[in-house]
């Protein structure tokens, strides 16, 4: 190498050993799936409708947006008979930008039939110990100075819990004072996953706008996260199926994004008019970057991938 | 007004009719729930600092701060002095003012002095300055491990990691935001 390009390629040089991480990384998800018999699919990255979310900004395209999450196309093709399907796709979020968020990520999502969030939290658990393991990472990870124990079966705790436990408050008055995010980010999720990974489950209806509800309380969402180190990794939900309610929260979102002046997207119709032939089926969303922080030891997400918008 | 999406590190900002900067800032946000911008703001006159979480919706009034173009002239017991070159005028900042500023501050560098009703209350450092390495290891020459670094010292005692390849007597430019080195200068 001559000295004339050793500064320039500097800063993107000492990021080789993360960058070869997440590729092993993404390579062993990769092979899980396959050897699952799940099908890979790929869905358009632009397109006309996102799901309309009260929190979530999609970054418009043209007359299109790009998609902030792959859902709505890999839901109908599950309507359509595809069975087990995985995607590893860009995702795009407008002004999402900090040590942890990129208005440009990676996520992988995938559905499985005839399950529900306790089956999927159970074969996220395996799906993670098995990646691991191949990438190298065997019963623990080092995650700032902190040994975290992977052997199975991780912690459940349910939302109501976590309030109690870790904000010593409950959550149904943190949500009447508009609190929910703000304690659940300042007060729990520092607790969340320190010692052993934890899924967070049973979410207040109103936080999981295309989860199925609990039959026995209609005021839970069958919905987790999973936290490792703290770090929000999945997103996880028993698929709501029933065309004419995944309406109505449609409608809510779109009414408190008017208030708030965001833009507003056309429905996607064509989503909403399959939805009924959707078979049962739970699905979920993992942020790649994140677990590429979490084996790499890493608090900025700005190290695990190539470029960020700054760097371009 | 600024809207929660301006917040970034060294805004200021007026909250109850006194100057903050905001010194760590934070943009989270649970996947599916709202953003929250997390700030720890100082009282640039008093120093104190309070942690404060905004929202998207919310608004701020810039702080109504005056900054002059001065030159550093020389360190005096805790006081640091500068000069209008126009004028001539001088002002004072105390080390505390300066705060980690004199890890970059060398003679006669162009600054700019921050006033808050006419009363010098600070200093801002242009965002890159460039600085003679002072201490350094060899370069032992062959070793071109793309990536790696080392501690160096530069003129003003700071230590600072650049890449293997400097050598005492380089001059190198810093980004004074983040303390960071940048790239070599070419003499």
């Amino acid at each position: 190498m001559n000295e004339a390009n050793l500064d320039d390629n500097f800063h993107l040089a000492r990021k080789k050993y993360f960058l070869e991480l997440r590729a092993r990384l993404i390579q062993n998800i990769r092979q899980y799936f396959i050897n699952y018999n799940y099908l890979e699919v790929e869905t358009p990255l632009r397109i006309p409708a996102p799901a309309p979310e009260e929190h979530i900004e999609a970054f418009p395209s043209a007359d299109w947006f790009l998609q902030t999450s792959p859902e709505l196309c890999m839901k109908r093709l599950l309507a359509a008979g595809y069975g087990n399907i995985f995607q590893i796709s860009h995702c795009f979020r407008q002004g999402e930008r900090g040590k942890k968020h990129l208005p440009e990520f990676t996520m992988l999502e995938w559905y499985t039939l005839e399950s529900d969030y306790f089956g999927l939290m159970n074969q996220c658990q395996d799906m993670l110990c098995a990646v691991f393991r191949e990438t190298g990472y065997k019963h623990q990870i080092l995650f700032q100075n902190k040994k975290i124990d992977m052997s199975p079966p991780w912690e459940k705790i349910t939302v109501i819990d976590a309030f109690a436990r870790f904000a010593h408050t409950d959550c149904e008055s943190a949500i009447a004072a508009d609190k929910f995010d703000e304690i659940l980010v300042e007060k729990i999720e520092p607790c969340l996953g320190v010692e052993r990974p934890v899924f967070l489950y049973d979410y207040p209806a109103k936080y999981a706008a295309l989860a199925r509800t609990k039959k026995d309380d209609p005021q839970i969402a069958e919905r987790f996260e999973l936290y490792i180190g703290s770090l929000e990794i999945a997103n996880g939900f028993s698929e709501l199926t029933r065309a004419a309610e995944q309406r109505k929260r449609f409608g809510d979102a779109q009414k408190a994004r008017a208030a708030k002046n965001w833009l507003l997207y056309p429905l996607p119709e064509k989503f909403l008019s399959e939805l009924e032939k959707m078979p049962a089926a739970a699905g979920i969303a993992l942020g790649i970057d994140r677990l590429v922080m979490l084996l790499a030891d890493t608090q900025c997400i700005d190290d695990v991938v190539a470029f960020t918008p700054e760097t371009l | 007004m600024y809207t929660a999406s301006d917040l970034r590190k060294g805004l200021r900002l007026k909250i109850d009719n006194e100057p903050y900067v905001i010194v760590e800032f934070n943009f989270v946000k649970p996947g599916k729930g709202q953003a929250l911008y997390r700030c720890k703001l100082k009282n640039m006159i008093t120093g104190s600092q309070f942690d404060r979480s905004f929202r998207s919706v919310d608004t701020f009034e810039p702080a109504d701060l005056r900054e002059k173009k001065m030159q550093y002239l020389y360190k005096e017991g805790n006081k640091y002095c500068f000069m209008d070159n126009e004028t001539f005028e001088q002002v004072y900042l105390t080390d505390d003012q300066v705060g980690d500023n004199k890890n970059f501050l060398i003679d006669n560098l162009d600054v700019e002095i921050l006033l808050f009703e006419d009363r010098p209350i600070g200093l801002s450092l242009p965002n890159f300055v460039e600085l003679f390495v002072t201490e350094a290891e060899p370069w032992a020459k062959g070793d071109t491990v793309s990536g790696a670094t080392k501690p160096v010292k530069v003129e003003t005692g700071y230590t600072i990691q650049v890449p293997t390849f400097i050598t005492e007597g380089e001059k190198i430019r810093i980004d004074t935001r983040t303390g960071e080195y940048l790239t070599r200068v070419k003499g």
